[in-house]
């Protein structure tokens, strides 16, 4: 499963941000064709955006494009994006799995034979979207990750939307425990003000101690921050490759639970463990294999 | 004649004269005494308060060919150069040698002086605007001089920039020539640049808009050199003269390479108590000092002092107890106003003490690190600092050769592409700062390290910085906005660029039209 710890934000329709998008060190840079342009440029960005898939070096971030609503131009973005080989495709406001199976088959008819297949990210932004989470979640195929937009589903519900987030507390439970429940990524929704780095740092660490994996990020400047939170410690390193020894042991005198600490280990806790190794060796730390 | 860094440099230079050519950045060691000024005599009862301009020329008197020396604290506000000069060109004098420290947009009345003779000759540390752009154009017929701010200081003292008539713009006067920078409607913070032109210069006149009793406190530069005392109208715009704030780039770029220079300094091993440091106004050298500033709070490291052009963030800096001093040569807000006259741990300092290299000392050697910025710079770690990517004058060293020499460790920050044009060339079209003098370039995609500090190269690899070579580097870029057509020159010299110790580290060739 690929690293998401951070996802970041570039308007489709600003060539210079585009150009440079890949020196931030964000794990998946996320080219918005979206809220970022007005409907009038939405072709100019679309052409941009399709230019930089081809010619800008993202390094190691993952390329991820959001595309439009299917009922505004998503079907046009689909069309010209995907044959130009992003990673994943953001798709917007999706409230139902059919959603989801809309933008499946476009995908598959606008990829070229032989083209690393395109993954796909639901964003949960609206009430609708939040009830159906689960059913979301479980489309087969190309979804790898849920992920909350809050600023749209507190606007939906009439709520405030607060720094301390108690307003959007059940809908990211939601959207995690959907995504845990049908094996895929939890990604949090951003955090929009981008000069409050305390604040951040708080809305991630809430949005980390809940379950989510990776969070949207607005601005380069929050990067490091949440990157700061996700990463894992020393201690938590530790932890993670004693799991791993123990249920490896366990593996070869043929049993499928082991114990550490007097704790029992299974599936769910080795994939924290694994997930926790994998951040490890992103960041560069010598772990176990 | 080729230098050592590989310009070609003639022998002599119409206009110029004999040229020295730039061997290394310490390789000039001088055998001679300073210059003697003029001995002074002043009897009781004589007033030095003079009611025009238009007086104090006729007293001294000023007359065809002379050098009048100015200072740039009052920057883009600056009132005192334009009046002086009108005046000059009202009584009919020709043929002047206009020495002033920088040269603001504000100045542009200099370029009809200098078409109609009042001005033949420019000697300057900074030019930016339509001064500059006329220059490079080859409105004057003799080259202009572009110092460093401690070589301009070394000149005065050498004899080789003598001075007339220095006119300091003085923001507060006694009526017996007794100046400080923080009082007045025209406040501009340190005087540091003005110290060695009162010194020297054989007559001094104060310019000021506010003359206060006798005897001025505090004494910035004291009235034992100072002959006249003009009281006029307006001496400089407030507006030009100081921001209000400076403020911390937003730009996510800027902001990224900010963040990489402090993570270079760290890795460097100087981030410890006692850490010096200086770094620009502008956007991105600020925000070096700020997360400079975070990692120092993490680590409750204290500083000992920043030096050079002073900002409301330094200040914040030292009241917060960041660093225990620090050291003005130039004030950038009001901030830097009015800490440098209320905290005695705020020091103002002469232009020589600053940066001058030769003297038993300048404040530059005592620098852990300084970051700088560069217009181009080269495979070879030379920067320019003066002519633009048009080939036209549009900066100049200012300190930055000084500290770049002083410093342990130089940083030059800058995007790897500015507009779409590579910052990396093979040959900066101006050398402003030899390559030898700068050991790290730190850009938004990559940190490269002067072949000639591998040990620190070392320390950068080891704390896991980005460290690529800087023709790694400079390839990146031109994959992205491809290579730039060489600008072609003439053979005209509109400009000869000297080093700290006046040795000619290039010249600027008039470009073709």
């Amino acid at each position: 499963m690929s690293l998401r710890r951070t996802m970041l934000f570039i308007p489709g329709n600003n060539p210079g941000m585009l150009q440079n998008g890949g020196v931030f060190g964000a794990d998946s840079v996320i080219l918005d064709l979206e809220d970022a342009v007005a409907p009038q440029e939405k072709d100019a960005a679309r052409f941009l955006v399709a230019q930089a898939l081809k010619t800008v070096d993202y390094g190691t971030s993952e390329k991820v494009v959001r595309i439009n609503p299917l009922d505004t131009f998503g079907a046009k973005d689909i069309q010209m994006i995907v044959p130009c080989q992003p990673d994943v495709l953001l798709v917007p406001k999706v409230e139902s799995a059919q959603d989801i199976e809309g933008v499946t088959r476009l995908v598959a008819q606008a990829e070229m034979e032989g083209q690393k297949p395109v993954q796909l990210i639901a964003l949960l932004e609206t009430a609708k979207g939040i009830a159906l989470a689960y059913q979301i979640a479980q489309t087969k195929g190309r979804l790898v990750a849920l992920a909350l937009g809050a600023e749209d589903y507190t606007a939906g519900l009439g709520a405030a939307r607060t720094k301390e987030g108690q307003e959007i507390f059940t809908a990211r439970s939601l959207v995690i425990n959907a995504a845990a429940a049908a094996g895929i990524q939890s990604l949090d929704t951003p955090f929009t003000d981008a000069n409050d780095e305390d604040g951040l740092y708080q809305d991630a660490l809430t949005g980390k101690e809940l379950g989510f994996k990776g969070k949207l990020a607005i601005n380069p400047r929050q990067i490091d921050v949440i990157h700061g939170v996700l990463n894992p410690t020393a201690a938590t390193i530790e932890w993670a490759e004693a799991v791993v020894q123990a249920i490896r042991k366990a593996e070869a005198e043929g049993s499928g639970v082991a114990s550490l600490h007097g704790k029992m280990v299974d599936a769910p806790i080795v994939a924290r463990a694994e997930h926790i190794l994998q951040l490890a060796r992103k960041l560069g730390v010598e772990v176990m294999q | 004649m080729k230098n050592s860094i590989g310009r070609e440099i003639p022998e002599v230079i119409e206009g110029y004269g004999k040229t020295i050519p730039f061997a290394g950045a310490f390789t000039i060691q001088p055998a001679m005494n300073r210059q003697a000024p003029k001995v002074k005599s002043m009897h009781p009862g004589r007033q030095k308060v003079v009611d025009t301009l238009e007086s104090v020329f006729q007293q001294i008197p000023i007359t065809d060919g002379m050098t009048l020396s100015f200072h740039h604290h009052f920057r883009n506000g600056d009132g005192v150069v334009n009046q002086v000069l009108a005046t000059a060109a009202a009584l009919g004098i020709k043929n002047l040698k206009v020495a002033l420290s920088s040269v603001f947009p504000v100045h542009e009345t200099l370029i009809a002086h200098m078409k109609n003779g009042v001005v033949t000759s420019l000697d300057t540390n900074y030019m930016s605007g339509p001064v500059a752009k006329a220059v490079a154009n080859g409105v004057l017929a003799a080259p202009v001089v572009l110092r460093t701010h401690g070589g301009r200081a070394r000149a005065i003292e050498c004899g080789q920039l003598p001075i007339d008539v220095a006119f300091i713009a003085a923001p507060a006067a006694d009526e017996y020539g007794n100046l400080n920078g923080v009082q007045g409607p025209a406040a501009c913070g340190s005087l540091g640049y003005a110290f060695p032109d009162a010194e020297y210069a054989d007559h001094v006149v104060a310019v000021t808009d506010y003359i206060v009793e006798y005897p001025l406190a505090p004494i910035s530069i004291p009235q034992c050199r100072v002959d006249y005392v003009v009281k006029v109208d307006c001496a400089g715009d407030p507006k030009g003269i100081v921001s209000g704030t400076t403020k911390i780039t937003k730009d996510p770029v800027g902001l990224k390479i900010a963040a990489m220079a402090a993570k270079v300094i760290e890795a460097a091993g100087l981030l410890k108590n006692g850490f010096s440091f200086q770094t620009g106004a502008g956007g991105v050298s600020l925000a070096v000092a700020h997360f400079v500033r975070q990692r120092m709070e993490q680590e409750q490291i204290v500083g000992s002092f920043a030096l050079g052009g002073i900002t409301g963030y330094m200040v914040e800096m030292l009241e917060k107890g960041f660093f225990k001093k620090l050291i003005d040569v130039q004030g950038f807000d009001l901030e830097a106003i009015r800490s440098i006259q209320t905290n005695p741990n705020h020091l103002e300092v002469s232009a020589n003490f600053y940066a001058s290299p030769f003297n038993a000392g300048c404040a530059v050697n005592k620098l852990d690190v300084v970051v700088l910025g560069a217009t181009e710079i080269d495979v070879d770690f030379h920067v320019n600092v003066v002519t633009g990517s048009d080939g036209v004058i549009m900066g100049g060293s200012g300190g930055h050769a000084d500290a770049a020499a002083g410093a342990k460790v130089t940083i030059v920050v800058a995007n790897l592409l500015r507009g779409r044009l590579p910052i990396i060339v093979d040959q900066v079209l101006t050398a402003t700062t030899p390559g030898e003098t700068i050991d790290v370039f730190v850009t938004e995609r990559g940190v490269a390290v002067n072949p000639q500090r591998p040990e620190l190269l070392q320390q950068l690899v080891a704390a896991g910085l980005p460290v690529k070579e800087i023709q790694e580097l400079k390839a990146m870029a031109e994959k992205i906005a491809g290579v730039p057509q060489k600008l072609k020159t003439s053979d005209r010299i509109v400009a000869v660029v000297e080093y700290r110790d006046g040795s000619v580290i290039d010249v600027v060739r008039q470009v073709n039209q």
